[in-house]
């Protein structure tokens, strides 16, 4: 018996982006803030572009505490998101093709939000990553991480509660 | 008095502030009241239309600050942390109101409190959408010291304290 040949790499590739894509681009808040989603393999980093809108000190000048928080919010909740849907994903559970704005997994909802403010938010790009420390049927509890120039430098960091959305039965 | 132009002023200085559309309805002693519209960009979750944490998140943030900054003798802060505790969605469409209280400050540190509603329960005791409980940097001029010194408070003007006019 011949073994099924493996995926093209670009098929997969596609599949990935296309579903993180769906994912990532249906908050509006996000794309109102401009963060971005760069992926290697499962690991998603969270790109926030500096932008003047994003400012709340001028005089030092310093990113808005709330632009911080948020950041750090969508990194988790996409975070979460992704990773259940990365397992629905590649056990063939969920068929990417269809998936669009209507067939997506219904988002968690944050049940409560802790952010560690470490230091100031410079002018600049900032970086996230969140890392689902535990994750049941229900609840789920995440850490994220921000920074801007040094990976060891991080600015802001936060833990996360979420409730997790009842599936609906696969049709 | 009312001087809503400076007040509003102040918000109008913070660029995400302004970005958000945020209101500054009252401000003094150590409180501060702040609203913002409904606004579609906002949303967070598409399926429901619900505004995002993270904006509710920032305008508790700036509403704190502002809270600690009109607390007599402040001259700056920061955030250090604060937690927000989302009870129930925001109504799409409503505003959002913010209220913070500096509920203690020391030399170094400010203490604040805040709860946030939409117009279903604009009321003080109605279930708010969120609460925030948060400490931030105090950066004290000489009264703010010497208050936390426990001397006695100054009849002096207090930065920040004038009201910011009727909601």
């Amino acid at each position: 018996m011949n073994r099924a040949k493996p995926e093209p790499v670009q098929v997969i590739k596609e599949r990935r982006d296309k579903a993180l894509r769906v994912l990532a681009g249906g908050i509006p808040y996000a794309h109102f803030l401009g963060v971005l989603f760069d992926r290697r393999g499962d690991e998603l980093t969270a790109v926030l572009p500096f932008d003047e809108k994003l400012i709340g000190n001028p005089f030092l000048p310093a990113l808005h505490g709330g632009v911080t928080s948020a950041f750090l919010e969508i990194t988790a909740i996409i975070e979460l998101s992704w990773s259940m849907l990365w397992e629905e994903m590649e056990t063939g559970k969920l068929d990417p093709r269809v998936l669009d704005a209507e067939h997506l997994p219904r988002l968690p909802k944050t049940i409560d939000f802790t952010v560690d403010y470490l230091r100031s938010g410079l002018p600049r790009d900032a970086y996230a990553r969140a890392r689902v420390n535990r994750s049941g049927r229900r609840y789920a509890s995440v850490h994220v991480e921000a920074w801007q120039d040094n990976r060891n430098r991080i600015f802001a960091q936060a833990t996360g509660h979420f409730l997790i959305p009842a599936r609906a039965k696969p049709e | 008095m009312t001087d809503k132009s400076s007040a509003q002023r102040f918000i109008e200085a913070i660029p995400h502030a302004r970005a958000l559309g945020m209101q500054l309805e009252e401000i003094g002693d150590g409180r501060a009241v702040i609203s913002m519209p409904y606004d579609a960009r906002f949303v967070g979750d598409p399926a429901t239309g619900v505004i995002s944490g993270g904006v509710v998140s920032a305008l508790m943030d700036t509403c704190c600050g502002a809270a600690v900054l009109s607390y007599p003798g402040a001259r700056g802060t920061a955030t250090l942390d604060l937690r927000i505790d989302y009870m129930r969605a925001a109504r799409p469409g409503q505003r959002i109101i913010a209220r913070a209280e500096c509920y203690h400050a020391t030399r170094s540190v400010a203490f604040v409190r805040a709860s946030a509603h939409d117009e279903d329960t604009a009321r003080e005791d109605g279930l708010p959408v969120a609460t925030v409980t948060a400490a931030f940097t105090m950066e004290a001029g000489a009264s703010a010291r010497a208050l936390a010194e426990g001397e006695a408070q100054p009849g002096g003007q207090k930065p920040g304290a004038q009201t910011g006019g009727a909601a």
